[in-house]
């Protein structure tokens, strides 16, 4: 249900007051998508002079690219790794804070901090430490024998890059567990402290449980997280390097689309890639109303 | 209130603190270097603690510019700060008045269309500017709106999350509101001005930090609608000052500018820290 | 009701306001001075000194006002002039890198090529004045310039002139074959100061497009796409792969470094920490200003057994292209900023401030009676490596359509291998592969 019982009886006000709204998706949202869905049948030239019909064509030539299949990988991985590490130290850090008083407030402020911090920021600070040239982290690494480069190591690469994106992401997690927490009635804790549960258990039989709608929702943004916003986290620290170990499927889009001038390539990945956001985010939803107890 | 025992009390206490070592790591090393000459960020290792130029750096970020921000016409932070703040309060300002107008829309009238204009809105929440680069582009340029505020803020003024949040809170609110005012006489404008949206203030506190922190940290749509160097934001800046093709980059200027952006984000976050944990997790039940 | 009409109508007249609010522009502008738009990929001092540049030709007269816009790097620059041109918008004057020259040429509506632009303003260009080394990379068959080369640059070999006395190097005599340089690494990695021997930036640049060259051996067929669109890439033969191969193990015994796809290995030849770094000849002001020992450059190291070696090297860096759709009058003012580009006291001067090579005769001759090069003599290095050889078929320039996404694909390949991922015959053999597709992609959109 939508909307309430009760309502005003105006026919045309309420077209007035969706106007700005529809009007402003219909030109950035629909419109430009809709472009996208048509270029993707198109074989066009850079500065769009010459236009030929191809059908399929696009999607063939970018589903068969072993690179392409590759990025649909990374990126699956990207998400799991972020979503996994970012929930579970959120989580962690959370139920540490909640039950120790008033001082908690200095822990807390300190790690919702990040939130505030661009991606690009944590980008450029993280680029900065792990910098083979530069960085003071890939200078002690070496110092303790291990070789950092992460312009050529594949899993240094996806490593900084996961650490950077879970780095400013573990505030917006953090927040979410603590609010669910801070919502769960003292006396059901109390109650089982009295029965003598330790804390750990206290944790895992009781507030873990209850706080599954938020971490199934925190699963969804996660994922479209790391889909789309940790664009120039990968865009200053490897551009998608080396040897492709971090391009994600936002990243090709990017660089065929806006760097290599392969508009029909491009948006036909950009089709895929709503094509899959979509699925992805019915299917939770599916798998939640029925899994998910509250 | 239980009183863990001491094991657990350190246990808590020793981790928070080693948590809160990595969030602060990187922003101090930052910090540090952004009070070093550059030949001091070059050596190995890089100082530890910060140095003499704290004061000489940020005057040239606020008020010279680095290199990569431009000679004769170049800019300092100091502009860079203003068009991310304009930027910044543009987006914040329109995509609330506009998630207000329309929520309000969408719960207290019944009209043909209501359900799709709310799917259309969601449905913005998978198209971010990545996917819809080229082609939102050729619209805002279209339109004349290259190099100009309006065309920075446009496309990111509908917030999927703004309306829902919206929709949500006003579907708690009671319906003897309605008939009340409704009893009063009220116009649905008077009842939404003089009732609903002074109601609606913990919400409306919450997106404007969320929509604060989204609108300064946007990159890739500031970093190709603008041209002119006047527009160039915080983020744009840096990343411009780090596009090193034939030249070093600066790198005690760029850890200034990276402080610099993220002061006034870090701020609000934690000034309105309460209000908005409040909101945020209250509205997404 | 007249209240709740206004309420509204003020809500929608802030959002029209912000639609419309940058949309009235200045229409009618006057004739003159006469705004001209410049996009250039270049920032910090050198962006810097091109803006100098052009408020000196401002200043210079008074018809025409040259507005400098930098674009971020390279890439940036080409991809916004491109959105730019489908939208209507695009600039006049485009700084676009070696690499997307073939793009530009490929579209021959787009653009307004310099000779004619020049013959048409009664300034025809006189191609002997020109270093043919230079030009060659952007002129048609005929000869005749299509952009102009406005900032080139060659790869060249630095090295570490105290790190080289230390372990016992001549540092005079730098290291010319590979081999040679195989050996010196291991002599400085000897002394434990090192991380490694040599590093270099731009890797397809240095290590596969001037590597090629400098064998004289082709990129590509058709004199690297030089004679016809048609062309194939061809560099997975044995000596591209035994270098590829040679390089991955050199870096499993540390010999080398490899320090990324761009130029962001600057730092680790300037902290002295990798004592030989092939970068390019423009880099040089950039590496002065943060290394604090002495350095000195030398030829390009080659494969003695190689029959063509050395033969020449090829340029990289940007050139200046002319947007096509603007008036005649326009033209007429960019002609004039280029002939003022081109005369050679500010040729000489922008050459030996930055580090490019001087594109005129000219301004070289300048620039040795100065006694620049007495004082600098890594810029006559450069020059001295691009004209070491009247260019062949293989070494005159490169000119492939999507060759900025090839250039990616070419160091998918050489990474793919030096990370160990693929033997490097693999590697290459894909990357040709890929490579030709987006050719034959590339063919087949400007039919």
């Amino acid at each position: 249900m939508m909307g309430k019982r009760v309502i005003f009886k105006e026919k045309g006000l309420p077209y007035l007051l969706i106007a700005p709204e529809v009007i402003l998706v219909m030109a950035f949202f629909i419109f430009p998508a809709a472009q996208a869905l048509l270029q993707s049948v198109f074989r066009e030239d850079a500065f769009g002079i010459t236009r030929v019909f191809v059908g399929l064509e696009n999607f063939q030539r970018v589903l068969s690219e072993p690179l392409y299949v590759r990025a649909i990988w990374t990126t699956l991985g990207f998400a799991l790794c972020v979503a996994a590490s970012t929930m579970a130290i959120a989580l962690f850090l959370s139920a540490l804070s909640t039950g120790i008083g008033k001082r908690a407030i200095v822990y807390r402020t300190v790690i919702i901090a990040p939130y505030a911090v661009a991606p690009l920021v944590a980008g450029v600070m993280w680029f900065f430490l792990f910098s083979p040239s530069v960085g003071l982290i890939s200078y002690g690494l070496r110092m303790v024998g291990i070789r950092w480069n992460h312009t050529i190591i594949p899993g240094q690469a996806f490593f900084l890059v996961v650490l950077a994106a879970s780095w400013q992401r573990i505030a917006y997690n953090f927040l979410f567990y603590l609010g669910g927490m801070q919502s769960i009635p003292d006396s059901l804790i109390e109650s089982a402290a009295i029965d003598g549960a330790s804390p750990a258990v206290r944790f895992w039989k009781i507030t873990f449980p209850l706080l599954s709608p938020t971490t199934f929702f925190l699963v969804i943004m996660n994922f479209i997280y790391t889909f789309f916003e940790t664009f120039p986290v990968i865009h200053q620290l490897t551009q998608g390097g080396p040897s492709n170990a971090t391009a994600t499927m936002v990243y090709r889009i990017y660089r065929d689309g806006f760097r290599g001038l392969d508009f029909g390539g491009s948006a036909a990945q950009s089709v895929i890639l709503m094509a899959f956001v979509v699925t992805v985010v019915a299917l939770q939803f599916r798998f939640a109303e029925r899994k998910v107890v509250y | 209130m239980i009183t863990d025992p001491l094991r657990t009390r350190v246990f808590r206490h020793t981790f928070l603190l080693i948590g809160c070592l990595v969030v602060i790591f990187p922003i101090y090393i930052t910090f540090v270097a952004s009070t070093l000459r550059l030949e001091e960020i070059f050596q190995r290792p890089m100082p530890f603690l910060p140095g003499g130029e704290l004061f000489n750096n940020y005057f040239s970020a606020f008020f010279v510019g680095g290199r990569g921000l431009g000679g004769a016409q170049g800019i300092g932070a100091m502009v860079m700060v203003q068009n991310s703040a304009i930027m910044a309060v543009g987006i914040t300002v329109s995509k609330i008045i506009i998630s207000l107008l329309s929520s309000f829309g969408i719960v207290f009238f019944r009209f043909p269309g209501r359900g799709v204009a709310f799917w259309l809105v969601l449905f913005t929440l998978m198209l971010p500017v990545e996917v819809r680069i080229v082609p939102t582009y050729q619209m805002v340029s279209d339109m004349g709106l290259l190099n100009s505020y309006p065309g920075l803020i446009m496309p990111l003024a509908v917030s999927a999350t703004a309306t829902f949040l919206f929709r949500q809170y006003f579907m708690t609110i009671p319906d003897e509101l309605i008939e009340a005012a409704k009893m009063d006489g009220a116009t649905p404008m008077r009842f939404f001005r003089s009732i609903l949206v002074p109601m609606s203030r913990t919400p409306i506190a919450t997106l404007v930090v969320i929509q604060f922190v989204y609108g300064w940290n946007q990159y890739l749509w500031p970093l190709i609608a603008t041209t002119e160097r006047r527009f160039w934001t915080l983020m744009i800046g840096l990343s411009r000052m780090l596009a090193t093709a034939d030249h070093q980059a600066d790198w005690h200027i760029v850890m200034a500018i990276t402080i610099i952006a993220m002061i006034p984000t870090i701020i609000i976050v934690l000034s309105m820290q309460k209000l908005f944990v409040k909101g945020l997790t209250e509205s997404e039940k | 009701m007249i209240r709740k009409l206004l309420f509204v109508g003020v809500c929608l007249a802030g959002v029209a306001a912000m639609a419309f609010a940058g949309g009235a522009r200045e229409e009618a502008r006057p004739d003159y001075p006469m705004e001209l738009e410049m996009w250039i990929g270049l920032g910090g001092d050198l962006g810097q000194r091109i803006e100098e540049m052009a408020a000196d030709f401002n200043s210079s007269q008074d018809k025409y006002i040259i507005n400098v816009v930098e674009q971020g790097d390279y890439e940036e620059a080409m991809t916004s002039a491109i959105a730019a041109y489908r939208a209507g918008n695009q600039p006049h004057i485009l700084q676009v890198y070696e690499v997307g020259t073939g793009t530009f040429m490929g579209s021959r509506q787009v653009i307004k090529p310099v000779y004619e632009l020049m013959a048409e303003a009664g300034m025809p260009m006189n191609k002997a004045d020109y270093l043919s080394q230079v030009t060659s990379y952007y002129s048609d068959l005929e000869g005749n310039m299509l952009s102009f080369p406005f900032n080139s640059s060659t790869p060249i070999f630095y090295y570490n002139v105290e790190a080289f006395r230390e372990a016992g190097l001549d540092p005079h005599d730098p290291p010319s074959t590979w081999p040679e340089v195989a050996e010196a690494a291991k002599k400085l990695m000897a002394t434990g100061n090192y991380s490694a021997g040599f590093t270099f930036q731009w890797p397809s640049w240095t290590q596969m497009e001037n590597f090629s060259a400098w064998h004289n051996l082709p990129l590509g067929t058709k004199a690297n796409g030089m004679l016809g669109w048609d062309s194939e890439l061809v560099f997975n033969d044995e000596v591209r792969v035994r270098h590829l191969q040679q390089l991955a193990d050199w870096q499993k015994e540390g010999v080398f470094q490899y320090g990324g796809r761009r130029g962001d290995a600057t730092p680790l030849f300037t902290s002295g920490d990798v004592p030989m770094y092939i970068a390019s000849s423009a880099a040089y002001a950039g590496i002065a200003r943060t290394a604090d020992f002495e350095f000195s450059a030398g030829f390009l190291p080659y494969w003695p057994d190689v029959a063509g070696a050395p033969q020449n090297s090829i340029i990289g860096g940007g050139s200046l292209w002319v947007m096509g759709g603007h008036s005649d009058a326009e033209y007429r003012g960019i002609a004039e900023f280029f002939a003022y580009l081109s005369s050679a006291e500010v040729q000489a001067e922008w050459h030996q401030f930055s580090g490019y090579l001087p594109v005129t005769y000219a301004a070289w001759e300048l620039s040795r009676e100065q006694g620049f090069y007495d004082k600098i003599p890594i810029h006559n290095t450069a020059i001295a490596q691009i004209t070491l050889n009247p260019p062949t078929d293989h070494s005159r320039g490169l000119r492939f359509g999507m060759f900025p996404q090839i250039r990616n694909v070419i160091l998918d390949g050489m990474e793919a291998a030096l990370t160990g991922e693929m033997t490097a015959q693999r590697a290459l053999d894909q990357a040709v592969s890929r490579g030709n597709a987006l050719l034959r992609e590339f063919e087949r959109t400007i039919q």
